[in-house]
């Protein structure tokens, strides 16, 4: 007999343009991934997770995310998060995640002003969690980064924080920081453990013809979690 | 009544438009030691009263005009 499927829903704003890519991977891992439009006030019944993908929500305008936010969708996303919901936000979708205040910090424009469009190899910080749990500590990955705005932030008092949680998941390999992160952090966990931003499009890799399919281990656990979610509830 | 919001990036906040402006600056010879890029936003407020138009601006800009981890802001009303 062949696995449930879990039902992650892929949001689309207008100016998203990850959205084909994430449906593509999530469904080629064993979900369903369904794409659902931005003014929708709740999510499909069986949601299990929920993607928000990359692209230019309302053309970045103000900033990264600001808009996006306020979309009908999003409260569902809050109240399917504050109930321990999994929910994955991807480039544009880390953004409107800081900006909603799901995830701690805030994505500026890149140290260097300009856009970055390359492989970056990463590195693996905790593997305990729903977006990791395929991978081995300290694994390193190489996954595609595209994006103007990747530069995170966080003040020391925030930084130390979020260091001593174990929140700061996903960083940049030594010396391959793209776009001058503070900490080298290329992706983050909320408090709760079940949200996740991170700024490398693990869609774009998840096949070795493309290059590296070493985001099929993120996307993969994710729909593992998924459905490990969709058995509890049982 | 119309108002200005002027937004800033904080202190210590690296600003690499700054940088990359108070750069040129120099280079046309201006001797200038700093530069910072924030944004300008004028607003048409449907109210004439001050105190409800600053109520409601701090709250615009507490909600969506500035990102308050990097961004200070600063009000100025335009009287009509």
């Amino acid at each position: 007999m062949s696995e449930p499927r879990p039902v992650i829903p892929v949001v689309v704003w207008p100016g998203s343009n990850d959205d084909r890519d994430a449906q593509l991977a999530l469904e080629r891992l064993g979900a369903e991934a369904p794409r659902i439009w931005h003014t929708n006030e709740e999510l499909p019944r069986e949601t299990a997770a929920v993607v928000l993908p990359g692209g230019f929500s309302y053309g970045d305008y103000l900033r990264c995310g600001a808009i996006a936010r306020f979309s009908p969708v999003l409260r569902a996303v809050e109240a399917f998060a504050a109930d321990g919901g999994l929910v994955l936000g991807i480039c544009n979708g880390f953004q409107i995640l800081t900006e909603a205040g799901l995830l701690p910090g805030v994505l500026r424009p890149n140290a260097s002003l300009s856009f970055v469009c390359r492989d970056v190899p990463l590195r693996v910080e905790r593997t305990d969690t729903p977006f990791t749990s395929r991978c081995v500590e300290g694994q390193a990955l190489t996954i595609p980064v595209k994006h103007g705005d990747g530069c995170w932030f966080a003040d020391d008092a925030l930084l130390g924080e979020l260091e001593a949680n174990g929140q700061l998941m996903l960083r940049y390999a030594p010396g391959a920081n793209p776009n001058g992160a503070v900490a080298d952090v290329a992706g983050v966990l909320s408090a709760d453990g079940n949200v996740f931003g991170l700024m490398p499009h693990p869609e774009h890799a998840v096949d070795s013809l493309l290059g590296s399919d070493d985001g099929a281990l993120i996307l993969g656990s994710l729909v593992d979690a998924a459905r490990s979610s969709l058995t509890a509830a049982v | 009544m119309r108002a200005t919001v002027l937004v800033r990036p904080k202190p210590g906040i690296l600003d690499p438009q700054g940088q990359a402006v108070e750069s040129s600056l120099r280079h046309l010879g201006f001797k200038v030691s700093d530069a910072r890029i924030g944004r300008l936003v004028d607003v048409d407020l449907a109210t004439d009263d001050k105190a409800e138009a600053l109520a409601q601006l701090e709250r615009m800009c507490e909600q969506l005009l500035t990102n308050p981890l990097i961004e200070s802001y600063e009000i100025e009303l335009e009287h009509a």
